[in-house]
């Protein structure tokens, strides 16, 4: 984990609101582990802000690209940002996915949204190909779908609205492939919502797998508290692991969904 | 003038090698940081909050980022007495740093006991005790908001432990100088403010707080001239040492503690963004006392000259 400050060397719209940018990072880059991210100082936008946190989309010659959406006030002030300009960032943080993948398996990756950003790295750093489910609300979300032909993945596309792909979620599309029974591993990166979904179908199906969550910063090092996730203990109790440092990654029938989930 | 400048300081009996900390809760238990931050160039390190046993603190959301800071509700997670000495002991040790444990309890009777607990702990530097939570046994009301049960808080910590005590006092309150006094009349040997201030963030699209604790307590940029203002009252009110703390991230932060009467400060929500603010802040200070011809930044404290506003 470090600090370093980056050249922008890209920073394009990758359509439908969606941005790719890339920093130098002579220093980070050769530590990334896919799965991780870095913590971002939106320049701009004074001392107050927070810094915000970004999946690791490539780490590559010296440098770090994110994808990222305007959502807020830090990814509107981030667009901003010129080639050329300078942006600190802290990394690499979290746990990263496990690896290697083990050989005698398919690796199944399922992405939400910009959650395909960390599986593209992920299928670039497997020797396997297997198959990846990427879904959306629309057309206009689906993002990468080149990256993973290019590198021969089979690839299922769902939409809610039926724009692109099987109309519905992305896990109708994985309820299809997970009945054939064959031995997988899932790596999923989205909402909490499908990743509570996929969760629940790895352990009716007994299969091993790996949830990314996306959750609120303040530190991104542990220190803050702010980003807390419960989980279950091997004594059958549970307790919070810090999702920056102790995750993002988290494993198959790791997390507690229904904690504080009452009387909210 | 090559030679680097007098920074040291001795804050409740204990020597520092500048009046720079870093603020409970913001900085974990130091270990989090190390990569990124000298520990060994700080002058304390106050690790985040400690009762006797393990808590588990709220459920989140527990912060939330406003315009001029940071609105939390953590609820004083952590790992109890037995779990930070185990954990975070035996790094904290390395470092030449003095460590600084703010504690906490839910009755009086745990303070003390809390309180005597550390006492037989190697490597600890002093106790800063965070007044700031809600009495239990008295129906909720936070010990740091009424002088009768924060004076009793001080004074059974004070019986409890022969280490350094720095009561972390509430700015939510009617006037702070009787709150500066009483701690030292309690045996405080010295007093660290602001704590941070009640809030409350409320999303208008869902009518809800944010916060799933709803209230929480505002810290940062908005909250450090109020914080200079409370400085300046309670340091002219006692002649114990006073810790500043509220919204530092410039050097020039940090030294408006010090004109106003705070014999050294503390870096909070500043390290979440900036981890190394501290140590920006300390070359800062430095570079002031030398720009300035001091002979010591403790020469800096209290030199406010209040009243004199050149036209």
């Amino acid at each position: 984990m470090q600090v370093e400050t980056g050249i922008v060397q890209e920073h394009f719209d990758i359509g439908s609101g969606y941005r790719r940018l890339t920093l130098s990072a002579p220093t980070v880059c050769p530590q990334v582990k896919p799965g991780q991210f870095i913590h971002l100082r939106v320049p701009g936008l004074g001392e107050s802000l927070l810094r915000r946190p970004f999946s690791i989309y490539r780490a590559e010659a010296g440098a770090i690209s994110v994808l990222y959406k305007q959502v807020g006030k830090g990814t509107r002030e981030l667009a901003f940002l010129p080639v050329g300009g300078y942006a600190d960032f802290i990394g690499p943080l979290g746990n990263g996915f496990p690896l290697p993948h083990p050989e005698n398996c398919i690796p199944v990756l399922v992405a939400g949204g910009y959650g395909v950003a960390p599986l593209s790295l992920l299928a670039r750093n497997m020797d396997l190909k297997g198959i990846v489910f990427v879904g959306g609300r629309t057309a206009e979300d689906l993002l990468c779908l080149e990256d993973f032909k290019e590198m021969g993945w089979a690839l299922e596309v769902t939409t809610e609205d039926g724009s692109a792909g099987l109309k519905g979620r992305v896990t109708d599309a994985l309820d299809a492939w997970l009945s054939k029974g064959q031995k997988a591993i899932v790596y999923a990166c989205g909402p909490d919502g499908m990743l509570e979904a996929i969760d629940k179908r790895l352990l009716q199906h007994e299969l091993p797998g790996w949830l990314s969550l996306d959750k609120h910063m303040g530190c991104g090092v542990g220190a803050c508290l702010a980003c807390v996730q419960r989980v279950h203990t091997e004594d059958g109790g549970t307790r919070w692991k810090r999702c920056c440092c102790d995750g993002p990654i988290f494993a198959a029938g790791e997390i507690d969904w229904e904690f504080g989930k009452d009387a909210s | 003038m090559n030679t680097s400048p007098d920074m040291s300081i001795e804050i409740a009996g204990i020597p520092m090698r500048n009046p720079v900390m870093v603020a409970s809760g913001t900085f974990g238990y130091g270990v989090e940081y190390a990569d990124m931050v000298d520990i060994g160039s700080l002058g304390a390190v106050v690790v985040k909050g400690i009762c006797m046993e393990p808590c588990d603190g709220n459920l989140p959301p527990r912060m939330a980022e406003v315009p001029s800071g940071l609105v939390n509700a953590i609820g004083l997670q952590g790992p109890g007495v037995k779990g930070f000495v185990e954990n975070y002991m035996p790094f904290l040790r390395q470092h030449k740093t003095p460590v600084i444990v703010n504690i906490w309890g839910r009755t009086i009777e745990e303070y003390a006991n809390v309180a005597a607990a550390f006492d037989v702990v190697e490597g600890i530097a002093g106790l800063e005790l965070n007044i700031s939570c809600p009495n239990v046994k008295e129906g909720g009301v936070s010990f740091g908001t009424d002088l009768r049960m924060a004076a009793k808080v001080i004074s059974a910590v004070r019986r409890s432990t022969k280490l350094p005590l720095i009561p972390k006092l509430s700015p939510n309150v009617a006037g702070i100088g009787a709150f500066a006094r009483m701690a030292e009349d309690e045996g405080a040997d010295a007093i660290s403010l602001i704590n941070t201030l009640p809030a409350l963030v409320i999303d208008v699209e869902t009518r809800r707080p944010v916060l799933r604790n709803g209230v929480g307590g505002l810290s940062g940029a908005g909250i450090h001239h109020f914080a200079v203002k409370q400085v300046w009252d309670a340091s002219r009110v006692v002649s114990i040492p006073v810790i500043g703390m509220g919204g530092i991230y410039e050097p020039d932060d940090a030294l408006r503690f010090l004109l106003a009467g705070a014999s050294a400060v503390a870096v909070g929500t500043a390290n979440f963004t900036e981890p190394r603010t501290a140590m920006r802040v300390i070359a800062g200070m430095e570079d002031y006392v030398q720009r300035h011809e001091y002979g010591s930044i403790r020469d800096v404290v209290g030199m406010l000259q209040y009243g004199q506003v050149k036209p």
